[in-house]
């Protein structure tokens, strides 16, 4: 039979949509362990970019940044973690939380550079102070650039937490590296169409919920997104 | 009780013995890696230039070539070499079919943008000079964007040479096979050398290329 009808067939089967082996179960996982390690990685990096940005100091720390972070190799990055931590949940989330914060130091230090110096000007004379200036002018016009960061770290993430079924954890990888290790090319093909539809879902999903938290006045005058620098982790 | 001696043992980072025996084998895996990487970046070089050519000249390709690449870029290398397993086996050309096609939109995007900075007075005085467009283009205008394009290159090269890493698992030769090694056997000394190396021969890679920049380009100081 042919293997797309094959891989049809796997996906129609009520068998691999339940347990602790289905999809639904196996995308908890997947999204549990992308969205804990983005999350610290935000917490770490916006804050880093942020200051270098608005500083425009140390702009080649945040360049340095980016190519350690292209440099060092996702995979082996996972597995010195493995080496180093053990089994479990550890291991992933710190090396996945590593490999979530270059891209967004680089694209927020990015995204507060290039806020138009004028409206930086503008608000100091109308008296504005530092923390309010960046809180309340160039964080807001830096945001779809901040934002593009933060879904190139989560596309990242998503794609590498693939990997993580190589050091026993779960996860859509599950089935691609089970898929190889057991030579069945169906198994490795569905969990190759959900990984690559939940990286695309987490990059366009991430826009969608942009589009619609940032108002259009500050779309319209801010960064924008097309400055983004891109990263390829996994 | 005395434990047994074998239980005491503890695996260090680097096993300097192994490592001395294993010279040819871990040079034969580098060599595979630079090899693998050169080809990819080549390739992709070579289709990515006229694409950016073109994208850059026709406003109505640009956005069309840049999503399309854009798309392929977010699919996981993992999962893409799942998918041509099946067609086209595991190993080299898989591999360089996801690493050419990841290279391509950090490549095909600079050339755009490079040859977007050309200034439109450089532009005009060269056509009042009597160049004609393609002329024009070879000798004015990728010239002036080649430094944009070389940076690209210094990307998409630090970019794949990572990304080989995960070929191991696909049974591809390359410093990854190291690490896959250092993971299955659970000794640190291949997966330490195999991540080192990996990220030596990034930096190499990148400053060869950034000293090549300079005598390439002289114009661009």
């Amino acid at each position: 039979m042919d293997i797309l009808a094959k891989v049809v067939q796997w996906f129609t089967d009520p068998a691999h949509w339940a347990g602790s082996d289905g999809v639904p179960t196996r995308l908890a996982e997947h999204l549990r362990l992308s969205a804990e390690s983005v999350l610290i990685g935000m917490v770490i990096a916006l804050p880093i970019g942020i200051v270098l940005g608005h500083y425009g100091r140390f702009g080649n720390v945040a360049i340095n940044i980016s190519n350690v972070g292209r440099a060092i190799p996702s995979f082996a990055l996972l597995v010195l973690s493995f080496q180093v931590f053990g089994l479990g949940d550890a291991p992933i989330i710190i090396s996945l939380t590593a490999l979530a914060i270059p891209p967004m130091v680089t694209n927020s230090y990015v995204a507060m550079r290039e806020v138009d110096p004028d409206i930086k000007d503008a608000a100091r004379g109308m008296g504005y102070r530092e923390l309010a200036q960046i809180l309340r002018i160039e964080i807001p016009l830096a945001v779809p650039l901040l934002m593009a960061g933060i879904r190139t770290s989560a596309v990242q993430v998503v794609a590498t937490a693939t990997l993580a079924a190589l050091i026993a954890g779960g996860g859509f990888g599950r089935y691609i590296i089970d898929g190889l290790a057991q030579f069945d090319y169906t198994k490795l093909m569905a969990g190759a169409i959900l990984v690559a539809v939940l990286a695309l879902a987490t990059e366009l999903g991430l826009a969608a919920l942009e589009r619609v938290l940032v108002p259009r006045g500050i779309r319209l005058m801010s960064v924008p997104a097309t400055k983004r620098v891109a990263f390829k982790a996994a | 009780m005395a434990a047994p001696v074998f239980l005491d043992y503890v695996d260090p980072w680097i096993n300097w013995d192994w490592l001395s025996n294993h010279v040819p084998l871990v040079l034969g895996y580098l060599g595979a890696h630079v090899e693998l990487t050169a080809i990819a970046v080549g390739v992709a070089l070579a289709i990515s230039l006229p694409i950016g050519i073109v994208a850059q000249r026709r406003r109505t390709w640009r956005g069309p070539v840049l999503t399309l690449f854009g798309i392929f870029y977010t699919i996981p290398s993992i999962a893409l070499f799942a998918l041509l397993i099946p067609y086209t086996g595991l190993g080299t050309l898989t591999s360089e079919i996801g690493l050419v096609g990841y290279a391509m939109l950090i490549l095909t995007r600079n050339v755009i943008v490079g040859l977007d900075a050309v200034p439109r007075d450089v532009i005009d005085a060269a056509n009042g000079m009597g160049y004609r467009p393609f002329a024009r283009l070879l000798r004015v205008e990728l010239p002036l964007a080649l430094p944009t394009i070389f940076a690209g290159v210094r990307i998409a090269t630090v970019t794949t040479i990572g990304l080989i890493t995960i070929t191991a698992v696909i049974g591809q030769d390359s410093l990854g096979q190291l690490i896959l090694t250092g993971l299955t056997e659970n000794f640190h000394t291949p997966l330490v050398v195999g991540t080192a190396l990996s990220i030596l021969l990034a930096f190499v890679a990148d400053l060869a290329l950034a000293f090549g920049q300079r005598f390439a380009v002289p114009w661009a100081r």
